[in-house]
């Protein structure tokens, strides 16, 4: 089985915000693999496991992606490829990322293309639907559950807290939620191995994509925090009346009740 | 400029969900007094049109069909494409639920559009049509404006305040025939787990659970609070890890966002990923035994105590609070 996953590079999730010169302030900060990208990753090793094949990791960013994508093969991906637009693309969007993904894939015979469900920096969750659509292939997304038959795929998928079954067929593309699966950490000889495994570069041009051609249509105009919070009011006394003037401040004073 | 702009009315069990009213009011001010049409897509779901109106649609295309009584992707992008080819629509928008999440990339896709997704406000500045939206998982934000063609965007439930209701409003309410063709992924079963009570990404006010109740049961007396407040329970990463319940509760940066009017947080420390998911609440109560725990850092109203004391007295508080309003 032919299996592509879509990795992000992010923020780590301990980090603080800061803003200098109106962007998100990188300097120092952690980077790791989207949270949800990990659940992708995971489940593709476990299905090709189980069925064959081949496992390839794929993202578009810059070279520092590189780290996160050795990470991948560590877990035991087989091949890894990075798009990097550092050159070409300035402030891309998700209409340039999904159009540069699905350029890559149009001629790879995908049988199974699994991403995580959002990411946690941008948060949108457009990409991988977007190149489901644009390789005309069904999606399912924020899946927590996936089961091979041959080409007949059962999927459950979380809708805010209920399940749906669904059943489909191959080629697919599915996005993973919270609860798929418990991704492994990289052992020592993945480590090891992954140094040896393919890791190819690409440019817009190896696509035969122009900087035109993936022009984003949205643009950020700016960038801020959101105000401090006072500190609030912690209250003082027996217990009981405690309670009871909690109950009063929400419903007099901040009438939210 | 005067747009035409599409709303998606979505509907659950069977009548229209608030987000939807929300999508109306942020529709009519992309509109800049153009015109709003919703849009239904459903089986039996037509009647539910006039509602739409009194939010503030003015008409409302409805595309009814039997393949289309659940969620698919492939049937609702089919009729929603159908209803944006013959409206040429210049904005649309759509809830930020889990299947606006789902659809809209989609379409965006085939029409090879920008989408701003999560959308939490939305103003005309400038010339343009700027929505602001939470990036990090809230922990920034950012303006952001669509540079070429269709104004398209998802909006976050709770955030935009629908037009009042006005019944008086009449509008046409009239119907699109879409063929369905083939469906690539069918819907075998739904299983309700979460809807017992109210939606937690929609519920204006939360009750949450960390590591402090200690159990499944644990859960029960939060529970208890949520029924008396019409709220829904919700829970750390830290209850969820631990089995306590079903990661589908998990409010955070990995998990849900949510901005309710009153958050309550018990037994939840506060680490920086679950406060990311819930800061921007517009009330938040902490609950927790220790006092340096970096919750009280967020909160508007803090208790020092034990959760199991605490929680039960809150709820009897609220039901003798309710009886007299």
């Amino acid at each position: 089985m032919n299996i592509y996953v879509l990795l992000k590079r992010t923020f780590d999730t301990e980090e603080k915000i800061t803003i200098s010169g109106g962007k998100i302030n990188e300097d120092g900060a952690e980077f790791i693999i989207n949270p949800y990208d990990e659940y992708a990753v995971e489940e593709a090793i476990q299905v090709r496991d189980a069925n064959g094949g081949e496992v390839t990791v794929i993202s578009v960013g810059t070279e520092e992606s590189e780290k996160q994508l050795r990470t991948a093969l560590a877990m035991g991906a087989d091949k890894a490829v990075l798009i990097n637009t550092e050159d070409d693309v300035e402030n891309g969007d998700q209409f340039t990322t999904s159009k540069i993904i699905a350029e890559y894939l149009k001629d790879k015979a995908a049988d199974l293309i699994i991403g995580g469900n959002v990411a946690i920096d941008g948060g949108s969750g457009q990409v991988a639907p977007r190149v489901a659509e644009l390789l005309n292939i069904p999606y399912v997304t924020t899946i927590t559950k996936l089961q091979i038959d041959g080409t007949t795929v059962t999927v459950t998928r979380d809708v805010e807290g209920d399940s749906e079954v669904i059943e489909t067929s191959l080629p697919l593309l599915v996005t993973a939620q919270q609860g798929l699966n418990e991704p492994r950490y990289p052992s020592l000889p993945g480590i090891m191995k992954a140094k040896k495994k393919p890791l190819d570069e690409l440019e817009l041009d190896d696509l035969d994509l122009e900087e035109d051609d993936v022009e984003a249509k949205t643009k950020t105009i700016e960038i801020y925090l959101p105000p401090k919070k006072e500190a609030g009011k912690v209250l003082s006394g027996e217990l009981t009346d405690q309670v009871k003037e909690l109950v009063q401040l929400l419903h007099t004073e901040a009438k939210v009740v | 400029m005067t747009r035409k702009v599409l709303v998606l009315g979505e509907t659950r069990d069977g009548s229209l969900r608030n987000v939807s009213f929300e999508a109306i009011a942020a529709a009519k001010t992309v509109a800049e007094g153009g015109e709003v049409v919703a849009v239904l897509i459903g089986e039996n779901v037509s009647a539910l049109g006039a509602e739409l109106i009194q939010y503030g649609a003015d008409r409302v295309v409805v595309v009814e069909d039997e393949k289309l009584k659940q969620y698919t992707s492939d049937g609702f992008a089919q009729s929603l494409l159908a209803v944006i080819e013959k409206e040429i629509p210049e904005g649309l928008i759509l809830g930020h639920t889990s299947l606006g999440k789902d659809l809209s990339p989609r379409i965006a896709a085939k029409l090879a559009s920008g989408l701003i997704s999560d959308a939490t406000s939305v103003e005309v500045a400038g010339g343009n049509v700027v929505f602001t939206r939470p990036i990090y998982s809230g922990k920034a934000f950012e303006k952001k404006i669509v540079t070429d063609g269709l104004i398209f965007a998802t909006v976050r439930p709770n955030n935009i305040a629908p037009l009042e209701k006005d019944e008086s409003r009449a509008g046409e309410v009239a119907s699109l025939s879409v063929e369905i063709k083939d469906l690539r992924a069918i819907i075998k079963e739904v299983v309700r787990k979460a809807s017992e009570g109210v939606d937690l990404s929609e519920a204006k006010v939360v009750i949450s659970g960390g590591r402090g109740v200690k159990s499944a049961d644990g859960f029960e007396p939060l529970k208890e609070l949520a029924k008396v407040l019409g709220g829904a329970v919700g829970a750390s990463r830290g209850a969820c890890d631990a089995d306590y319940c079903d990661y589908s509760l998990q409010i955070g940066q990995t998990g849900k966002v949510v901005t309710p009017d009153l958050y309550i947080a018990c037994g939840i420390s506060g680490a920086i990923q679950h406060l990311a998911g819930m800061s921007n609440s517009k009330v938040i109560v902490a609950i927790n035994k220790d006092p340096e725990a970096n919750i009280f850092k967020v909160a508007d109203y803090g208790i020092v105590g034990d959760l199991f004391e605490v929680v039960p007295l809150l709820t009897e508080e609220f039901k003798k609070l309710k009886v007299h309003s």
